[in-house]
This record gives structure tokens, C-alpha cells and sequence, in this order.
């Protein structure tokens, strides 16, 4: 093609140096380059240490002032039973039991809370149908599903996934519904002059359209999946981390409690960062 | 594969006793009445007129997204019922797939018509190849400046050598010097391809310098007020737009629709309004000067 299209083609890349650059230039280039994440990385870890030093001199001089650190255990007693813990086959089997509900209960939600919402989302009929259900069902906190779940299910380990289910279930069917309603229309007018039909239209538009919605309902929905299944565990478990922590007060084994807690953080933590990973990968035009 | 795209005795547009009207609470609202505009196989067509006057609405319908409320619209004789790959549209908001890279924008029509994905990754890289966007083919749009995204559009469309191509203000939100590249680009493309054009725009010179011929359209209810053919010889140059015969058509055209400007802003604003409008406009004549 004539002139005109180079004009507006590519800028000409910058030419290389003529020799490659030494470790110190690369070095400090790269420094200045990461520079602000390096800065917020310091900071975070003296923020964190800072947290320990406090919660250490509070609980080592049994502070009392309004609240009372005289049973609260010290960073090193909970240390300790970590150490402990790490060892023993219960603790474990509390993690992992806690883990596998969370996985089976917000995989299910995921599983019937994305294709509803995004059907809900393309078919009217079908969200004047369910949403009013959903709305009315949507306030209600998981935990106050418990006693109804116990009745439900015929073990109480089902009903403990249930609420895990119900807490995460709606965060993630309203977020994917706000995706489909976020759909730039002009997109879909342009897959439709390009030949596409119904079914291709779904799939290649309002779907990657919706992933970023979807990705923050799932986001949520972990985030509520975790507090659900805390409060259920707490109530009627046997076991798991919930369970733990709430038996760990009702022996009076303070540093445990503690150690349940950051257990949780942790373990909520991390599922969230598995999701945020998921999403970059399923959505790689999006920016980091 | 310009060959094959190339189609000179198809791409006849023809709209006949078109008219568009929606409900409000008011009753019908008419959009659009009584036009009749046609596209001869190969020509290169514009629509110009004041914002509002339902260009717009027209060129929707011929891409099958809305119907007439009267009237018919026929490619080749074949009614439009709805929108199709025979039509290729590039909208002004660029409306590339965010999610897809350079290339599986442009693979897309070819990838609903089902043509194999080695074979439609070698179509989609000889057609960014003549649009000079062969390096950008594994980008996202987000990255691409607003030329390169309406270069990637209007290659899209043409990927399944549509019958027409259909543009509905695509450099309306370029800067003045993108736009001119891109007009002779889209020129250069038309030129190769012989598929028959239809444009719209609300800028006089774009319309002039690309068309065969030019409709104005009149204020709301908007309806054809006249028809000018643009006698310019190809190719054409930018120089030309400094010629005089350019700049007849360029007085003959603004007069026209500066007439049915002011006759649609006139039931909104006061005459203290209309003399501040008037500055406006001698301002805009003053380029006729120039």
C-alpha cells in the first residue's frame, strides 16, 4: 500500500546501544524502574513487624486500658503452638476439612451462579422470573441459614457446604448479571455484521464482556464464602477451622485461638490470590 | 485475496419510500420520511446533514438493525431483513472485541463463517499486511492508538468481503491530521476493493473529498435535500481541496446545510441565541476564505 500507510504505520523502534549495558546500569535501571513497589514492599514488612512489636508489648505487660490483653496470648505463645500444630495430624485435618467445604461449596456456586446470571442477563423472561426470588432471598445473612440448613440436610457436614454455597452464591450471580448488563451494545451490533449468530454471540461477546464482573463476583464470593463457613462451622461443625477456633476458647486454650484466627486470615487470603491468578490468566488483555 | 474480495458488479444499494418513526408517550416520533437514496455497484457514497437529522438511523437500516417504518431497503435486489457479513460496518466508536487481539478481530467474520483457523490466520495477516498493521497483530485494541483501532475496523469489516461497506462517522473522533491519513487510506482500500461505499459524516471536506456523490440530508424528520454528485477527478489529492471547483462544492454544500441547522436549532433557541449562533457561523466561513 502506497505512502499514506507508512506514514501512519509504526513509530521506528529506538535503536539499540551499540554495546549491551553492564550489570550496574541494568541494576540500577531496574531499581529505578520498581522502585515504588519496592518502597511499598519495605514499608509493608516494617508495617507488619510493627503489628508484632505491639501485639507483643501489649500482651507482655497485660495491658488493661478499656480492653483487656490479660488472656490474649503473645505473638511467641502462638508461635508456639503453630509449631505445635503444624505437627499434628488434627489440626491439619481441620484445614483441610475446612478447605474442601469452601472448595465444594463456592465451585458449586460458581458453577450455578455464573451460567444463571449470564442467562438471566441475555433472556428476559427468565430474569423476571428468578430475580425477584433472588431478591428477597439475597439480604438474608448465610448464618441465619443454619438452623433451616440443619433441617435441610441430612448431615451436618451438607449443611455447612450449603451455607458455604448460599454465601458465595449471591455475589457472584449479581455481579455477572451487572457484567451482562454492562455489555457495550455497539459490540454486539458488530459481531452481528460480521455474521455472528445467537449461540456465537454468547459466547464471543457478552461472555468476555462479563468476565471482569464475573471475576469480582467470584472475588466476593470467596470473601463471603469464608465468613459463611466460620459462622457455620462455629455453630454446628465438628470439625474445621471455624471449629477449632471455637473449641480452642471452650478449653481455654488461648494461644489457639489466636493461631485459628491468622489460620483463617491466611487460608482466605490465599484463595483470594488463587482467584486474582485465575483471572489474569483467563483475561490476559487485561491489565495487570 | 484482494482478487476474490473484489466484487465491481455487486454492492447495489437502494432505499425506496424509507421512512422511520418510534413511539413515545407522545405518539410517533418521525425519525426519518420520505427517502429514497441508492449506491451504484462500486460508487462511493456520503450522507451529510445537521446532527439529528437521522443519517444515522438511515445507514442503520441498511445495515439491517433497524426497520422501516414504510419503505424498503434492498441490496442487489435482496430485502434486508437483518444484519449480515454482506454488510460490513465500521462504527465511530471503533467497537474492536477488547478481549481479542489485532488479528482475531479481523479472523472474527471469518471464524463465523467457519473457515479453518489456519486458513483464516493467513487471511487476517494479508490484510493487516496491506493495512501496514502486520506488526501489531498479537496487541490488544487497548493498545493501539485511535487510527491504528479504526485501520483494524475497517479491516475487520472487509475480512469477509462484505457486498457494501458501511461507515457511520468513523473518524469523528480522530485529530484532524489522523483523519486526513485515514481518508486516504480508506480511499486506497475502496479503490482496490470496488465495493460500494456508504458514509456518513457531519464534516463537509470528508464527504467531498471521498464521495462519488453526496446526499444532504434535511433537519428532523430528516429526508434527502439534495443530491450532488462530486465530479473530482481520481485519484484524488490533498492539494485538490484547495482547488476552486473543491471549494464551490464545499460553499454549495455548507450554505445547504447551514440553512437546515438553523432551522433545527431555531425552535430551541431564543433570538438572542440565534445572534450568538451567527458569530459562530461567520467564524466557520471564514475557513471558506482560507
Amino acid at each position: 500500500m502506497p505512502a499514506a500507510i507508512a506514514e501512519a504505520g509504526p513509530v521506528p523502534a529506538v535503536t539499540p546501544p551499540a554495546t549491551p549495558p553492564s550489570f550496574g546500569t541494568l541494576a540500577l535501571r531496574w531499581y529505578r524502574l520498581n522502585q515504588d513497589r519496592l518502597r511499598a514492599t519495605a514499608i509493608g514488612i516494617i508495617s507488619l513487624l510493627a503489628f508484632l512489636l505491639v501485639w507483643h508489648l501489649l500482651t507482655t505487660y497485660r495491658v488493661v486500658f478499656f480492653v483487656r490483653f490479660t488472656n490474649v496470648p503473645s505473638p511467641l505463645a502462638v508461635y508456639a503452638s503453630f509449631t505445635k500444630a503444624i505437627h499434628d495430624p488434627k489440626f491439619l485435618l481441620h484445614i483441610v476439612l475446612s478447605c474442601r467445604r469452601i472448595f465444594i461449596g463456592f465451585s458449586l456456586a460458581a458453577i450455578v451462579g455464573v451460567p444463571l446470571g449470564l442467562i438471566m442477563g441475555r433472556f428476559k423472561l427468565v430474569h423476571e422470573i428468578i430475580f425477584p426470588v433472588a431478591e428477597v432471598l439475597r439480604p438474608i445473612p448465610a448464618i441465619a441459614w443454619v438452623p433451616m440448613a440443619i433441617m435441610l440436610w441430612p448431615t451436618n457436614e451438607q449443611s455447612i457446604v450449603f451455607i458455604t454455597f448460599l454465601g458465595s452464591f449471591f455475589p457472584i450471580l449479581v455481579n455477572t448479571l451487572h457484567g451482562m448488563s454492562l455489555v457495550d451494545p455497539v459490540l454486539v451490533r458488530a459481531a452481528q455484521c460480521l455474521g455472528a449468530r445467537e449461540r456465537s454471540i454468547f459466547r464471543e461477546v457478552y461472555f468476555p464482556a462479563s468476565l471482569p464482573h464475573i471475576f469480582t463476583g467470584l472475588t466476593v464470593g470467596m470473601g463471603v464464602a469464608w465468613v459463611s463457613l466460620i459462622a457455620a462451622e462455629m455453630i454446628s461443625g465438628q470439625y474445621g477451622i471455624g471449629y477449632f477456633t471455637w473449641e480452642a476458647y471452650s478449653l481455654v486454650q488461648y494461644p489457639d485461638i489466636a493461631l485459628g484466627m491468622i489460620a483463617i486470615g491466611v487460608l482466605g487470603l490465599g484463595s483470594s490470590v488463587l482467584i486474582r491468578g485465575a483471572g489474569h490468566l483467563v483475561m490476559p488483555w487485561r491489565p495487570t | 485475496m484482494s482478487e476474490r474480495l473484489a466484487s465491481p458488479s455487486k454492492g447495489h444499494i437502494e432505499v425506496r419510500n424509507f421512512s422511520l418513526s418510534y413511539d413515545s408517550i407522545e405518539g410517533p416520533v418521525q425519525a426519518v420520511t420520505d427517502t429514497q437514496i441508492h449506491v451504484k455497484p462500486g460508487e462511493f457514497v456520503s450522507i451529510v446533514g445537521p446532527s439529528g437529522c437521522g443519517k444515522s438511523t438511515l445507514l442503520n437500516a441498511v445495515a439491517g438493525f433497524l426497520k422501516p417504518t414504510t419503505g424498503i431497503v434492498t441490496v442487489d435486489g435482496d430485502r434486508v431483513g437483518g444484519p449480515s457479513a454482506e454488510r460490513g460496518m465500521v462504527f465511530q466508536q471503533y467497537s474492536l472485541f477488547p478481549w481479542k487481539t489485532v488479528r482475531e478481530n479481523v479472523e472474527f467474520g471469518l471464524k463465523m463463517r467457519g473457515m479453518p483457523r489456519s486458513q483464516r490466520e493467513r487471511a487476517a495477516r494479508t490484510l493487516l499486511g496491506l493495512a501496514g498493521l502486520e506488526a501489531f497483530e498479537k496487541h490488544y485494541p487497548e493498545k493501539l492508538s485511535g487510527g491504528m483501532k479504526q485501520r483494524v475496523g475497517i479491516v475487520r469489516a472487509l475480512a469477509t468481503g462484505p457486498k457494501v461497506l458501511l461507515l457511520d462517522e468513523p473518524f469523528g473522533a480522530l485529530d484532524a491530521q489522523t483523519r486526513v491519513i485515514m481518508q486516504q487510506i480508506l480511499t486506497n482500500m475502496w479503490q482496490r476493493l470496488k465495493i460500494s461505499v456508504l458514509f456518513v459524516t457531519h464534516d463537509i471536506d470528508e464527504a467531498i473529498f471521498l464521495s462519488d456523490r453526496v446526499y444532504c440530508m434535511t433537519a428532523r424528520p430528516g429526508s434527502i435535500k439534495a443530491e450532488i454528485p462530486i465530479p473530482l477527478e481520481r485519484p484524488r489529492q490533498q492539494s485538490m481541496m484547495m482547488s476552486s471547483e473543491f471549494l464551490a462544492l464545499r460553499r454549495g454544500l455548507m450554505s445547504l446545510i447551514r440553512e437546515e441547522s438553523l432551522k433545527a436549532m431555531g425552535g430551541e433557541i431564543s433570538d438572542m441565541g440565534m445572534q450568538g449562533l451567527n458569530i459562530e457561523l461567520q467564524g466557520h466561513s471564514l475557513a471558506d476564505v482560507i
